[in-house]
C-alpha cells in the first residue's frame, strides 16, 4: 500500500505567489502601485471637485494660488483652506483633483503603451526566433532601431503628426493615440531580443520535437507550447515597460510636446509648476513625487516578479 | 584586431545611411509647409518660387542625395578649411581652400549654415555631459566593486536602494528638486546656466564650476545609479568563478585578487554598458538643458522643432545618430580589445 499525499502538490503559480509574497521590495512595490492606481481611479468618487472647474469673478481672486494646508504649520499668514488641502493653481483649479486626473492619464498612457510595446516585441521576437529566414532581417531591424536617436525622433514625430491626428480623433484622443503609438513603436526592442533568445533555446527542446512529430502546426506550436514557456520574461519586461512609458510620457509633457495644457498629466503639471517654482515649490514637487513613486514601485514590482518567476532562484 | 576594427567601421556606414533615410522620410512625409509663416500679402506664385528655391517640389531621392552631398562632402571641406586656418591644434598647417562656395544645409530660422550653429552649441553640451559621465564612472566603479565584495552588507543594501531611487526619479524632476533645495532654499548655486561666461581667470573659472554643479549633479545621479548596478552584477558573476579560488589558493593577497584578477574580467561588460549608455545620456541632456537653460544642442533641437525648421531638425537628429553609432563602434572595439574571443567570431 502506498502513502497518499496529504495535500495536493502546489501548482507552479502557487509557488510563484509564495516566492513573490516573501520578496519585501516586490510586496512594497505592488502595494504602492495598487494604492496609486486606486487613488487616481477611485479617488474622484470621494473627492468630487471638478479638476477643470474655473472660478469666476471674486471667487477667482479668493481661490487662486492657495497654498497646501500643511504650509500653515510654519507660515501662519499663508493662504490656506481646508476646501483645497493641496492648494490651487494660478487659475484657482484644485490641485488634488488635478493630480488625480493627471494620474489617470499618465497611468493609462503607461499601461496602453506597455501593452503595445510588449505585443510588438513578442511578435517580432517570436518571428525572429522561430523562422530562421526572418531572423537575420528582423534582428538587423532591431539593431537599427536601437541605434536611432529615440527621444529626438519622438519629439519630431509628436509635433509633425499632431495636427492630422487631432483633426481625426479630437485634441485629447489624437494626442493619446499619438503618444501611445510613439512610445510603443520605440520601446519594443528589448522585449524582442529577450523573446528571440528564449524561443531559439526552446526550439531545440524535446517537447517541441515531440509536438512537431504528432503534426502540430506552427501556429499551434507557438501559441500552445512556446508562449506559456516564455511568459515570465515577457511579464517582467511588461512591468518594467510601464515605468519607461510613464517616464517618456512625462518627459514629453515636460518638454511641452505632450497633452494640451488644459488636459493635465503629471508631467504637464510638473512643467506648469516649474515657472513659479520659488514661490510655490509644492506645484512641481507633488506631481514629481507621484511620478517617481509610481516608477519606483513598478521597478520594485518587476524586480520581485523576476525573482519569483525564475525557478533557479525560487527554491532559495 | 585591425581587420575586426575595419569590419565594424564598414558595417556602420549602411547603418548611418539607413538612419539618415529614416529621419529624412519622417520629416518629408509629414504634412508641413515652411511657407506657412510668411505674410499673406505675398502672392501665391511668388510663394511657389520660394518653395522651389528651398528645393521643396523636387523628387525625394534627389532631395536626399543633395542633403547627403552637403553633409558628407561639403561640410568636411569646411571643417578642414577651418582646422588649417583658425584652430589651435592644426593652425600651423598651410591654409587650404577646399570650400568654394557650394551649397550647404541652411537653417530656415537663421538663414545661416546649420553646421555652424551646431558647432557653436556643441561645446556646452559636451562640457556638461562629459563631466557628468566621467564623474559618474569615477563614483560608480568603486561603489559597484565594494557592494559586490560585501554582498548584502548595509553598504550594499543602501547602494541598491539609492540606485533604485536614482533611476526612478526622472531627470526633469531631480533637476527641479535640486533647484528647489540648492538654489531657492539654500541659494548656493545659480539655477540658470550662463553660457556667455568666458573662462579667462581663476574667478570666472570658479563661477563656471559653480554653475555646472547642479546640471552635472542631476546627470551624474542618473548615470551612477545604472553603472554601479552593472558593476556590482558583473563583479558578483566573477567573484564566484573558479579562477578566483585558484588565485586565492596561490596565496595572492586579497587586494590583488579583487582589484586585478576580478576587476579586469568584470570590466568587459561594464565598458560596453558605459559606451552604450552615452546616447541615453544625450537624451537625458535634452531634458537637463531645458531645466537649467543650457543652450546646448538639445535646447537647439527643441527650439528648431518648435520653429518648424526642418533642415536644422534633420541635421541635429542625424548628429545624435552619428554620436550613437560612434559610441556603439567604440563599445564594439573596446569589447574586442578586452575580450580576445570576440575578435575572431
Amino acid at each position: 500500500m502506498t502513502d497518499t499525499p496529504l495535500a495536493p502538490p502546489r501548482s507552479q503559480w502557487a509557488d510563484v505567489w509564495h516566492q513573490f509574497r516573501h520578496h519585501r521590495g516586490a510586496m512594497f512595490g505592488a502595494f504602492v502601485f495598487l494604492f496609486l492606481v486606486a487613488a487616481v481611479y477611485l479617488g474622484p468618487l470621494v473627492w468630487t471637485v471638478d479638476p477643470q472647474f474655473l472660478p469666476r469673478g471674486r471667487d477667482f481672486l479668493d481661490l487662486r494660488d492657495t497654498r497646501p494646508i500643511y504650509v500653515a504649520l510654519w507660515d501662519g499668514g499663508a493662504k490656506v483652506s481646508w476646501a483645497h488641502p493641496l492648494g490651487t493653481d494660478n487659475l484657482g483649479r484644485d490641485t488634488l483633483a488635478r493630480l488625480m486626473f493627471g494620474g489617470r492619464v499618465s497611468i493609462a498612457v503607461g499601461l496602453t503603451a506597455m501593452v503595445l510595446s510588449v505585443l510588438l516585441g513578442t511578435f517580432i521576437g517570436i518571428l525572429a526566433g522561430f523562422f530562421r529566414r526572418l531572423d537575420g532581417p528582423l534582428m538587423r531591424l532591431t539593431d537599427l532601431f536601437l541605434a536611432l536617436p529615440l527621444l529626438p525622433l519622438i519629439l519630431v514625430a509628436s509635433l509633425l503628426f499632431r495636427e492630422a491626428l487631432a483633426a481625426r480623433f479630437g485634441p485629447e484622443g489624437g494626442v493619446f493615440i499619438l503618444i501611445v503609438t510613439l512610445i510603443g513603436l520605440t520601446s519594443w526592442m528589448q522585449t524582442a531580443r529577450i523573446v528571440r533568445g528564449d524561443v531559439l533555446a526552446l526550439k531545440e527542446r524535446e517537447f517541441v520535437l515531440a509536438a512537431r512529430s504528432i503534426g502540430t502546426t506552427d501556429t499551434r506550436l507557438i501559441t500552445r507550447h512556446m508562449l506559456p514557456n516564455i511568459l515570465s520574461p515577457i511579464l517582467v519586461s511588461a512591468t518594467l515597460g510601464i515605468a519607461t512609458a510613464i517616464i517618456t510620457e512625462s518627459a514629453l509633457s515636460f518638454l511641452g510636446f505632450g497633452f494640451p495644457p488644459d488636459f493635465p498629466t503629471w508631467g504637464r503639471l510638473l512643467n506648469d509648476g516649474v515657472v513659479r517654482l520659488s514661490s510655490y515649490p509644492e506645484r512641481p514637487i507633488w506631481p514629481g513625487i507621484l511620478i517617481s513613486l509610481t516608477v519606483l514601485s513598478v521597478n520594485y514590482l518587476g524586480d520581485g516578479l523576476r525573482d519569483a518567476l525564475d525557478p533557479r532562484i525560487r527554491g532559495r | 584586431m585591425l581587420t575586426f576594427a575595419i569590419r565594424r567601421l564598414v558595417l556602420s556606414v549602411p547603418t548611418l545611411l539607413f538612419i539618415a533615410l529614416v529621419i529624412f522620410l519622417l520629416l518629408n512625409l509629414a504634412p508641413n509647409d515652411p511657407m506657412a509663416q510668411v505674410p499673406l500679402t505675398i502672392p501665391p506664385e511668388v510663394k511657389q518660387k520660394m518653395r522651389e528655391a528651398l528645393g521643396i517640389g523636387e523628387a525625394l531621392p534627389l532631395q536626399f542625395w543633395k542633403w547627403l552631398v552637403a553633409m558628407f562632402w561639403t561640410e568636411p571641406k569646411v571643417l578642414i578649411d577651418w582646422l588649417t586656418a583658425d584652430s589651435l591644434l592644426l593652425g600651423w598647417l598651410p591654409d587650404t581652400a577646399l570650400y568654394q562656395g557650394e551649397l550647404r544645409v541652411i537653417s530656415w530660422q537663421t538663414r545661416s549654415p546649420v553646421m555652424d550653429i551646431v558647432v557653436q552649441r556643441l561645446p556646452q553640451t559636451l562640457w556638461v555631459v562629459g563631466t557628468a559621465y566621467l564623474l559618474a564612472i569615477v563614483i560608480a566603479v568603486p561603489i559597484g566593486i565594494y557592494s559586490a565584495y560585501r554582498q548584502y552588507s548595509w553598504f550594499d543594501q543602501a547602494g541598491t536602494f539609492v540606485s533604485m531611487i536614482g533611476f526612478s526619479i526622472p531627470p526633469f524632476f531631480s533637476g527641479v528638486l535640486v533647484i528647489v533645495i540648492f538654489s531657492v532654499q539654500l541659494g548656493w548655486f545659480p539655477s540658470i546656466y550662463d553660457t556667455t561666461l568666458q573662462v579667462t581667470d581663476w574667478d570666472s573659472f570658479l563661477r563656471q564650476i559653480n554653475q555646472m554643479i547642479l546640471p552635472v549633479m542631476v546627470l551624474t545621479l542618473q548615470i551612477t545609479a545604472q553603472l554601479s548596478r552593472f558593476m556590482r552584477a558583473s563583479m558578483l558573476d566573477n567573484l564566484g568563478q573558479d579562477y578566483v579560488r585558484t588565485a586565492r589558493a596561490k596565496g595572492l593577497g586579497e587586494p590583488n585578487v579583487v582589484l586585478v584578477h576580478v576587476l579586469r574580467n568584470s570590466m568587459i561588460p561594464v565598458v560596453t554598458v558605459i559606451a552604450l549608455g552615452v546616447p541615453n545620456i544625450f537624451g537625458g541632456a535634452i531634458i537637463t538643458e531645458q531645466v537649467f537653460k543650457v543652450n546646448g544642442i538639445g535646447q537647439l533641437l527643441i527650439t528648431a522643432i518648435e520653429a518648424n525648421d526642418l533642415p536644422m531638425v534633420q541635421t541635429l537628429t542625424f548628429v545624435f545618430a552619428v554620436l550613437i553609432v560612434l559610441f556603439n563602434l567604440i563599445a564594439d572595439l573596446a569589447y574586442g580589445m578586452l575580450d580576445p574571443r570576440i575578435r575572431y567570431d
